[in-house]
């Protein structure tokens, strides 16, 4: 039915800014876990690596309409691990998130559930044949969406479950969502967010620490405000050129909280400085030009709404950690993907560039 | 899953995202990292400067806090193990740039040597730097003042007070109470050893190895914002130290004392226990060693005299000192032989001796026609060379394993050694040949391949004279634990544990009024104890085989080792005490003194308190007068307890 692809279609472009992307985070982790009992997670990440490229190029051989199709029992599937995780999950830093396979690997569903988030909003909107979304349309996607991110908000897990959020806003964007729609929508959400926050019972104290804590940093010198604190004095002592590889004070003192994996970038940026740290903004500008034009190229619908769901997470968690390492944002937990350490967050950023080529390589099909 | 509809695919070429929404993400991209790269150039840029001086004064210094152990007293809530501050000298690795330069001027200031620092930053190199290195503990005062005088010099060098161990003097019950030290790099790489991180405090052996747990606590710490100088200017936060729990012995300090003083002079063991309970009372082991010098760091000079020492300072003899137990062993003898029937008519004409299998074998005197209780009464070799021949080994074995021989009694102290009881399927088992009969013969005095500890014949003698109720011997309340940890330590150690085997209560008293006779006309009739019921049998095991069952007992370390075991009163005892002189030659010279000197102040002290308690009670009724007391009230009787067999009742609760 479609036309055989081959690897000559692949994305070798993106897959060596990616690369290059890969080299920069293996050695600020090396760099960052030098005088912690972590030393070595650069030998790890490495590992990640090696099977999130080979997990890479096996999703992009299997043909994405079929992913799509498949998407409600992935959808099912996910919806019961998230399930499973409450129940039989392991606690790790006072939430419930991941479950334990045994031989020292843990699986985080909530990070596959991002995958199928996307799947599911493609099949959606491809189902609406062109068709703008009514005001029933766009309940059923807050469901669809609002279902797996409930579950992951009360693991306890913030960061997760607001990744979720841009896919169903880049799916009503290119949906074709209308503007009256989206103000009545604005104004909700307004509405909601303002009630939560008098009655402040939905967030946990430690979330409410961190979010109070944003706006009056001064508040806790040793909890989240002082976590931006280091942070924005990581980042601003490293100056334009950085104080070099492994001369980070703040990042080999120990003063900067988890240099490997939330804070990679104030770690990258007190060492190699504004030079280097737009250098890898620049490095994500490619790849997000890249991917849209990959979307830009897509044969059909659901191939563009995969890879703008891609798009949109990958753009949501640069946004909110970049944002958090320069003090514009608070803390809350999500990776720098391709940057920071991991096992999950890797896996799950390679899993959704493979569906990126998946997309590309059949870009000629019909 | 019914929310997404079924899809239909023909007309996909008309289903295509808008270009121009495309074309407007790649906008809100670049101004999104647009708006991420102004946040850069506002901290990294326009903001260098003021966080430069941040990043200059921000030094914060992880500090340890030591949790203090927990202190260690005797049943009567009187203190054996204290603690007292000290002042440790520590390493900060962050406060100087060339640490290597400084090591000789350090080592001189700190009198260590070189080297030893050196291994020291090797052992921590791999750790945070935040970290403090312990470099030397309980510094002296001319120390401090070098530290002081060259802050500027060397500003990596702080000191930190600290709890240290303070263990009683001269070696006071030194090997039950264990030492405490630095963990070693090799324990660090084993399970057990976990949560220790180097520089860790940890008991090295005694009660401070085994309910270390317990004592030990939790180290905490404190963030300290420190300036370039190193000199502290706030704190951050802190994690308070949780202190070691209190851990309350069984021993009673009154019996340990009068144990310590018997054994002055001598080299071996003594131990004394409840054999109601098997609480230890007392536990000695000579020469002794002291744990003070090592709660700090060894010198050298000390640990190789202690290590080069011929009579073995280092082992607890009560527990691991594995010797022939000599005539002692007729106790259990004499149980075989009246619990099989055999020796209750037994009548043996002893001449000196008596011929078995073609060889002859030696008695110390002519006694004469002798019959079971004087067998007991004299110690008579022949009459156990004989009662052997008629059971024969794995009868005697059977009875010896069952008072406990030849397994560790299960003592919550570490390293108990098990001791030997031979049979043929041991001698099989071990030196793969049969059991010759004549190897019976000096089995039957307690020689030839049955080795003790201490520890096993004070139990076994419990048994036997408590009717044949044995209790797993313990030096700390298991009651008094944390639940988990009672049952863990119960579960460590699975010796014995607590038993019960059948004695005919004709034959429990045959042997204990034979045992009480032996010290007032028999082998120990010089130790006699008048107006106390004072029973017990004296051993002296020969090392030298040649010279067994008779008078040559030779000299320096192939002289004989003098045994005793002896208990109050005769049935039912409320004291055990087996105590064993290496070397020491006759049991009834050598070793009954001393236990009987033990036991004269446990009946002593048990007397006093009867008696305070009668004079409380007549004094509580207002129509009695008084009873003067005859004795003057000692100071221990502060906190009486109305007997210090009394399990498990806390002392402080008495009127």
């Amino acid at each position: 039915m479609y036309r055989f692809s081959s690897f000559r279609d692949f994305d070798w472009m993106l897959l060596t800014l990616v690369s290059l992307m890969s080299i920069l985070s293996v050695l600020e982790i090396k760099s960052a876990t030098l005088h912690t009992r972590f030393r070595g997670f650069d030998h790890k990440q490495i590992g990640f690596l090696l099977v999130g490229v080979l997990l890479m190029f096996l999703i992009s051989r299997i043909d994405y309409h079929r992913l799509v199709d498949i998407a409600p029992w992935a959808y099912g599937i996910g919806l019961l691990l998230l399930v499973a995780v409450r129940l039989v999950g392991t606690k790790v830093m006072g939430g419930r998130r991941w479950i334990n396979l045994g031989g020292g690997i843990h699986f985080q569903p909530s990070e596959w559930v991002k995958l199928v988030l996307i799947l599911v909003m493609a099949r959606f909107f491809w189902g609406l044949a062109g068709r703008q979304p009514g005001w029933m349309d766009i309940a059923k996607v807050f469901a669809l969406i609002g279902v797996p991110m409930g579950l992951v908000l009360i693991q306890p897990d913030l960061g997760t479950a607001l990744t979720y959020f841009p896919i169903l806003v880049a799916g009503l964007f290119l949906g074709g969502i209308r503007v009256r729609q989206v103000i009545v929508l604005l104004l909700g959400f307004l509405l909601l967010i303002g009630g939560a926050w008098m009655s402040g019972k939905r967030l946990k104290p430690y979330q409410m620490a961190r979010l109070t804590s944003f706006i009056d940093p001064g508040s806790d010198p040793h909890g989240a405000g002082y976590q931006i604190l280091q942070s924005k004095i990581a980042v601003g002592s490293g100056g334009l050129w950085g104080k070099g590889t492994n001369q980070g004070t703040q990042t080999q003192g120990d003063f900067l909280p988890i240099p490997y994996t939330d804070f990679i970038f104030a770690a990258f940026c007190e060492e190699h400085g504004f030079v280097g740290g737009v250098g890898v903004l620049l490095l994500y500008f490619l790849i997000l030009m890249r991917l849209i034009e990959n979307a830009q190229q897509a044969s059909d619908m659901p191939g563009a709404f995969l890879v703008m769901g891609v798009v949109a997470v990958l753009l949501f968690q640069i946004v909110v950690n970049i944002g958090m390492v320069v003090g514009l944002m608070p803390v809350t937990g999500i990776p720098l993907p391709l940057m920071s350490y991991g096992g999950s967050s890797i896996l799950f950023t390679f899993l959704a560039l493979g569906i990126v080529m998946n997309v590309r390589m059949r870009r000629f099909v019909n | 899953m019914a929310l997404i509809s079924k899809t239909e695919r023909h007309n996909d070429r008309d289903e295509k995202v808008s270009a121009n929404k495309l074309h407007a993400t790649q906008y809100i991209v670049v101004l999104v990292l647009a708006v991420l790269a102004a946040g850069m150039w506002r901290l990294q840029i326009l903001g260098v400067d003021s966080y430069r001086v941040l990043a200059e004064a921000n030094r914060v210094r992880k500090e340890p806090v030591r949790a203090p152990r927990g202190k260690i007293f005797d049943r009567e809530g009187r203190i054996l193990v204290d603690n007292y501050p000290s002042v440790s000298c520590y390493l900060l690795r962050e406060q100087s740039k060339d640490l290597n330069a400084d090591i000789p001027l350090i080592a001189r200031g700190l009198d260590l040597p070189v080297d030893q620092i050196q291994s020291t930053l090797r052992r921590y190199a791999s750790s945070p730097k935040y970290v403090s290195i312990p470099l030397k503990q309980d510094i002296t005062q001319d120390e401090q003042a070098f530290i002081e005088a060259h802050r500027n010099e060397l500003p990596e060098l702080e000191t930190f007070d600290e709890q240290r161990r303070l263990y009683p003097r001269d070696g006071f019950a030194a090997h039950l109470i264990g030492y405490v030290g630095e963990v070693s790099e090799e324990d660090l790489n084993s399970s057990k050893f976990d949560f220790y991180q180097p520089g860790d405090v940890v008991g090295k052996s005694g009660v401070e190895e085994t309910y270390d747990e317990v004592l030990r606590g939790t180290d905490g710490s404190r963030d300290v914002i420190v300036d370039s100088h190193g000199k502290e200017v706030g704190q951050l936060g802190q994690q308070l130290a949780i202190p070691g729990k209190d851990l309350r012995l069984t021993i009673d300090l009154d019996v340990q004392r009068a144990a310590e003083l018997a054994m002055e002079g001598h080299n071996g063991a003594l131990v004394a226990m409840d054999p109601h309970t098997g609480e230890i009372l007392a536990m000695v082991s000579r020469p002794a060693f002291d744990p003070n010098q090592f709660s700090v760091r060894l010198t050298k000079d000390y640990w190789s005299q202690i290590v080069n020492d011929p009579d073995h300072p280092m082992m607890n003899k009560a527990i691991q000192a594995q010797d022939a137990p000599g005539s002692t062993f007729k106790i259990i003898m004499s149980l075989a032989g009246l619990e099989e029937g055999v020796a209750q008519d037994m009548r043996v004409m002893c001449n000196g001796g008596g011929t078995f299998y073609g060889r002859f074998f030696a008695c110390d005197k002519h006694h004469g026609m002798v019959d079971i209780e004087h067998g007991i009464e004299w110690s008579c070799d022949t009459f156990y060379y004989t009662l052997a021949e008629k059971l024969g080994i794995d009868t005697i074995a059977k009875y010896a394993t069952e008072v406990g021989l030849s397994q560790k009694t299960g003592i919550d102290l570490p390293d108990e050694a098990a001791g030997t009881m031979p049979s043929t399927a041991w001698k099989l088992k071990t030196q793969h040949e049969k059991w010759y009969a004549g190897e019976t013969i000096s089995v039957g005095i307690g020689q030839g391949s049955v080795q003790v500890t201490p520890l096993q014949l004070a139990r076994a003698l419990s048994g036997i004279a408590s009717g044949g109720v044995l209790k797993r011997p313990h030096v700390v309340f298991p009651d008094e634990l944390p639940p988990e940890m009672s049952s863990a330590i119960v579960q460590s150690f699975p010796g014995s544990g607590d038993r019960v085997i059948p004695i005919t209560p004709e034959n429990w008293e045959t042997i204990t009024d034979a045992m009480a006779a032996v010290t007032v006309t028999g082998t120990a009739s010089a130790v006699h104890l008048e107006g106390i019921d004072f029973a017990g049998k004296t051993g002296t095991a020969q090392l030298v085989n040649h010279s067994i069952g008779g008078n040559n007992l030779l000299t320096g370390n192939a002289r004989a080792n003098a045994w005793f075991v002896g208990m109050a009163p005769r049935r039912n005892p409320d004291i055990v005490v087996a105590v064993l002189a290496e070397h020491g030659g006759w049991g009834a010279e050598a070793a009954a003194p001393l236990a009987a000197q033990v036991i004269n102040a446990f009946v002593t002290k048990q007397r006093q308190r009867e008696g305070n308690i009668l004079r409380l009670t007549n004094a509580s009724k207002p129509a009695a007068s008084p009873a003067p007391s005859p004795n003057g009230i000692p100071t221990a009787s502060a906190n009486p307890a109305i007997r210090p067999g009394a399990a498990n009742t806390p002392a402080v609760n008495r009127p």
